[in-house]
C-alpha cells in the first residue's frame, strides 16, 4: 500500500463530502418545484412536455397510483428495447451490419437496462448496433436513473410529510430528474471524458497495419454520452465488453476518478436533499456518516487484500500486488477504489475484473451488494434501500427500550415493519434459492469459468448482482439460456419486489400524524443511532450471506494460503 | 386520491389548459408513458449523442475519432489502445486474453481466471520462463504486470519496472547504448496524474514509435 493509494482515496472521498450540499441542495428544489439557475432555461422545455404528454404537474398521486406510473413506463420502455434489440439488423446506423440478438439474449439485456442493472451476457463491440446503443441502451440508462431518483423522492416526501394521501406526480419527478439533474451533468461530463480521450462518433470501425505489420481493427461509436450516463445513472453497462478497464470507456487517471465521483455524487446528494425535506440536515448527514463508513471499510480491506497479492505467484518468484486482471494506469489502489464504489451503488461499471481479484478482495464488492449498495447506493435505490434499514433500526430501538418506536416524529408500527421486513427478504430469496438451484443442475454450472470454490464464488456473485440490480460480474461466468431467462426473472425482481414495498412504506408513513418529540424520543442523528443502525445492516447481511461466502470466497482464501490450484 | 399542492414550477406559471377528465386512471397513465417514451427517446437517445458528437468533433477532434497516431504519414494505431508486440526489436505490452492472438479491440477482454485457478497458475508460470529466456540478460526482479493479463487485453501500457526489465533485450537487438534506451523509457514515462492518481505507467506503442526514431 502507498501514500498516493491513501491519498486518492481521501481526495474522491473529500470532493464527494464538497459536492454533497450544494447538489442535495440543488436537488431539494428542483423536486420541490422551486426556482433554479437552470429554469429560465429548462421550465419552458418542461412546460411544453407536460403540455404534450398531458401531465398536470400541479396534481399529486398516491403512492398506489404512482407505482403504476412507474411499472407502465418500466414495462413500455424494456418491451420498447426488446424490440430494438430483435430488430436492429434492418435499421440505420449499423455499419458492422451486426445481427439481431437471439430472443433469450434480447430478453436479457432488455430487463437488464430497464431494471437498470446492466448485467450484460453480451459484448457491446462485437453485438450492438450504434443505434441501439444510443437509442436503446443511452436512453435507458438516463430514464431508468431518472426512475431510481423519482421514487427517491417519492419516499422522502413519504418519510417527511404528515397527514397526506399523496407522495408526490411520477411524471413531474422523473422529467425534472431527467431534465435539471441528469441531462446538465452528462452534457458536461461526456466532453470532459470526450477531453481525456474517450471517442464520440459514428464512424466504422477501422483496420490499421500495427507497428510491427499486423492488422488490428479499432472500434469507434458515441461511446462518451453512454458512459457518462452510465456512471452517473449507476447503470454500468459498457459500451464494450471490457467496460471502464477497456481505455476506450476510461482512457486515463482522471477519467477513472471523475467516473467514480459521477457514480457516487448523486446517491451522496440525496442525503443531503432527504435533510431538507425532513427540515432537519442532521437526519440527512447521520444516514451520510453511515455510508461514508461502509464505503471506507470495504476499500480498506479491498485494496489491503489486493496490494498483499496472490502468495502462490509469488510463490514462483514474481512479488508484488495483484495486477491479474488490472490495467496499468491504475494499478492496485484505483483498481480497488472503483470496485469498492461501484459495488457499494447499483453501478456495475467495472475498471478491473473482478473475477481474478483475491478471495478477500473480491469478497468486497460480493458483500457491498449484500449489504444492500446502500453505501451511497444507486441513484435513488441506495436512499430509500437505506431508509427500511432506518425503520428496522429504529423498530429494533424501541423494542430495547420498550417504546413504540417513532422516525420524524411519526410512529413506526406493524405495517411499516412489515414493509421494511418485505423489502429485506428480497435479497436473500432471489439471490441464495436460484445459486442453490443452479449448482444442482447441469445448464447451472455448464458456462462456470472457473471450477472448485471459485466457479461457486460466480454464481453467488452473479445472482447476487442480478438481484441487487448492480451488473458487476464475477465475468467467467458466460451466458446460455438458462441464465438469460432465469437472471432476467430475478432482476425483475430485485427491482420491482423492493420498490413496492418502498413506495407503500412512503405512502404508509405520508398519512400519519406527527406526534410530538419528547425527552423519551430516540434521536436519529446520534452517533449511537449510526452505530446501531450499522449494525443492524451488519447482522442483517452477515446472517443472511454469511453461509454462502464461507463456501465461497472464505474457503478459497484458506486454499490460497496453502497454495491450493484446482 | 388526488390533492393540488405541489407548488408549480415558477411563480405566474399557468397550469395546463386543459386537466385530463380522469388523470389518474390506467388509460391516462399508459397514454403519459408512452407520449414520454417517444418524446425522451427523440430527446435523449438521438439529439443528445449527435450534439456531443457535435461539439466533440469540434473541441477534441483526434480523442473523438479515435487517438489515431501516425508515424511517416502513415496511421499506425490508436494511442489510447495497446497493439501486439511480439518481435525483440521492440518493448513488449502484457499478456492479453482480448481474442485469439490477443489485443484485439473487437474481443476486449479478462482471462477471467481466479487467484486459485490452475489454468491461471500454469499460464503464469510459462509466461515467466518465455519473459526469461527472451531476457537473459535482464538482471531485475520480474516486473508483476509483465506476467498478469490486463482487465482489457487492451492495455496500452506497462510499468516503468516493466520496461526497464526490456531495456537490455531491445538494446542488444538494436545495437545501441542501453543507457540510450534507459534514457528514452525515462523520457515516456507518465507519473501519477496530479501526483497521486492512477500508477507511474509508460505507453508501449509510443515508447516504440521513439525508439524507432532513435538513431
Amino acid at each position: 500500500m502507498t501514500p498516493q493509494g491513501w491519498l486518492q482515496a481521501a481526495v474522491f472521498l473529500a470532493i464527494v463530502v464538497a459536492l454533497t450540499k450544494p447538489l442535495g441542495l440543488y436537488m431539494a428544489r428542483v423536486f420541490a418545484g422551486e426556482r433554479t439557475f437552470l429554469s429560465p432555461l429548462l421550465a419552458p422545455v418542461e412546460r411544453l412536455l407536460f403540455r404534450v404528454c398531458r401531465v398536470d404537474p400541479v396534481r399529486e398521486m398516491s403512492a398506489a397510483s404512482y407505482l403504476f406510473a412507474t411499472l407502465a413506463f418500466s414495462v413500455l420502455g424494456l418491451l420498447y428495447l426488446y424490440v430494438l434489440l430483435r430488430t436492429q439488423k434492418w435499421l440505420p446506423l449499423n455499419p458492422q451490419d451486426f445481427d439481431n440478438l437471439t430472443p433469450d439474449n434480447a430478453w436479457n439485456v432488455a430487463v437488464s437496462f430497464a431494471t437498470n442493472t446492466n448485467w450484460q451476457f453480451y459484448s457491446g463491440e462485437s453485438t450492438m448496433s450504434y443505434l441501439s446503443q444510443m437509442a436503446g441502451l443511452t436512453w435507458h440508462n438516463f430514464v431508468s436513473g431518472a426512475v431510481g431518483i423519482a421514487i427517491a423522492i417519492a419516499v422522502i416526501r413519504g418519510v417527511t410529510r404528515t397527514d397526506r394521501k399523496t407522495v408526490g406526480n411520477f411524471w413531474v419527478d422523473v422529467t425534472r430528474a431527467l431534465l435539471y439533474v441528469l441531462l446538465p451533468i452528462s452534457f458536461i461530463g461526456a466532453l470532459v471524458l470526450c477531453w481525456q480521450g474517450m471517442p464520440q462518433n459514428f464512424n466504422p470501425y477501422r483496420d490499421v497495419t500495427t507497428l510491427e505489420g499486423a492488422k488490428q481493427t479499432i472500434t469507434g461509436g458515441p461511446m462518451a454520452s453512454q458512459e457518462v450516463i452510465k456512471e452517473l445513472g449507476t447503470n454500468g453497462g459498457g459500451f464494450v465488453n471490457a467496460n471502464s478497464a477497456s481505455p476506450n470507456e476510461n482512457p486515463t487517471p482522471f477519467s477513472n476518478l471523475f467516473e467514480m465521483l459521477l457514480i457516487f455524487v448523486i446517491g451522496a446528494a440525496l442525503t443531503y436533499t432527504y435533510g431538507r425535506f425532513a427540515r432537519d440536515q442532521r437526519q440527512g448527514w447521520a444516514l451520510f456518516v453511515a455510508m461514508a463508513l461502509l464505503f471506507g471499510a470495504g476499500y480498506t480491506v479491498a485494496y489491503a487484500a489486493e496490494a498483499a497479492g496472490n502468495p502462490i505467484v509469488h510463490h514462483l518468484g514474481v512479488a508484488g500486488g495483484n495486477m491479474e486482471g488490472k490495467e496499468c494506469r491504475f494499478g492496485v489502489p484505483a483498481s480497488s477504489l472503483f470496485a469498492a464504489v461501484t459495488t457499494d451503488t447499483s453501478c456495475g461499471a467495472v475498471n478491473s475484473a473482478h473475477d481474478s481479484y483475491t478471495p478477500l478482495g473480491g469478497l468486497v464488492p460480493l458483500a457491498n451488494m449484500q449489504l444492500g449498495e446502500i453505501a451511497f447506493g444507486g441513484v435513488g435505490t441506495g436512499l430509500y434501500g437505506m431508509i427500511l434499514f432506518v425503520v428496522l433500526t429504529v423498530f429494533i430501538a424501541g423494542l430495547m427500550v420498550g417504546r413504540t418506536p417513532e422516525y420524524l416524529g411519526k410512529k413506526i408500527e406493524a405495517r411499516e415493519v412489515q414493509l421494511a421486513i418485505l423489502g429485506a427478504l428480497v435479497l436473500p430469496i432471489f439471490a441464495l434459492v436460484p445459486v442453490a438451484i443452479s449448482v444442482l443442475i447441469p445448464a447451472g454450472t455448464a458456462t462456470l469459468g472457473n471450477g472448485g470454490v471459485h466457479g461457486f464464488s460466480e454464481l453467488l456473485y452473479g445472482f447476487t448482482s442480478t438481484t441487487e440490480n448492480n451488473g458487476s460480474a464475477f465475468g467467467g461466468l458466460g451466458g446460455n439460456l438458462y441464465f438469460n431467462v432465469v437472471m432476467g426473472i430475478v432482476m425483475l425482481a430485485g427491482r420491482f419486489l423492493f420498490l413496492i414495498p418502498a413506495l407503500a412504506l412512503a405512502g404508509s408513513l405520508a398519512g400519519k400524524k406527527s406526534v410530538a418529540e419528547t425527552v423519551g424520543t430516540f434521536t436519529t442523528y446520534s452517533p449511537i443511532f449510526v452505530v446501531l443502525l450499522l449494525g443492524v445492516i451488519a447482522i442483517v447481511g452477515a446472517l443472511t450471506f454469511f453461509p454462502a461466502d464461507a463456501l465461497g470466497p472464505i474457503v478459497e482464501h484458506l486454499q490460497m494460503l496453502q497454495g491450493k490450484v484446482q | 386520491m388526488l390533492e393540488t399542492v405541489q407548488r408549480p414550477l415558477s411563480a405566474g406559471t399557468e397550469r395546463p389548459g386543459q386537466t385530463p377528465a380522469r388523470p389518474d386512471s390506467t388509460l391516462h397513465h399508459v397514454r403519459t408513458a408512452v407520449l414520454f417514451t417517444i418524446i425522451s427517446l427523440v430527446v435523449l437517445g438521438l439529439v443528445y449523442p449527435l450534439v456531443i458528437a457535435g461539439l466533440a468533433q469540434a473541441l477534441f477532434p483526434s480523442q473523438a475519432n479515435g487517438s489515431f497516431v501516425s508515424t511517416n504519414g502513415k496511421v499506425v494505431g490508436s494511442d489510447i489502445i495497446g497493439q501486439l508486440f511480439t518481435k525483440p526489436r521492440y518493448f513488449h505490452g502484457r499478456p492479453s486474453a482480448a481474442g485469439k492472438n490477443g489485443y484485439d479491440p473487437t474481443s476486449t477482454s479478462a482471462t477471467n481466471l481466479g487467484p486459485t485457478s490452475k489454468k491461471l497458475i500454469d499460464a503464469t508460470k510459462a509466461t515467466i520462463t518465455a519473459l526469461k529466456k527472451e531476457n537473459p540478460d535482464a538482471t531485475a526482479p520480474i516486473p508483476m504486470d509483465l506476467v498478469t493479463s490486463s482487465a482489457s487485453g487492451i492495455d496500452p501500457d506497462i510499468s516503468p519496472e516493466g520496461a526497464y526489465y526490456q531495456a537490455a533485450r531491445v538494446a542488444k537487438v538494436r545495437g545501441l547504448d542501453v543507457r540510450r534506451v534507459q534514457a528514452l523509457i525515462a523520457a515516456h514515462i507518465h507519473p501519477r496524474e496530479l501526483g497521486f492518481l492512477g500508477e507511474p505507467h509508460v505507453n508501449v506503442l509510443e515508447l516504440n514509435i521513439a525508439l524507432d526514431g532513435l538513431r
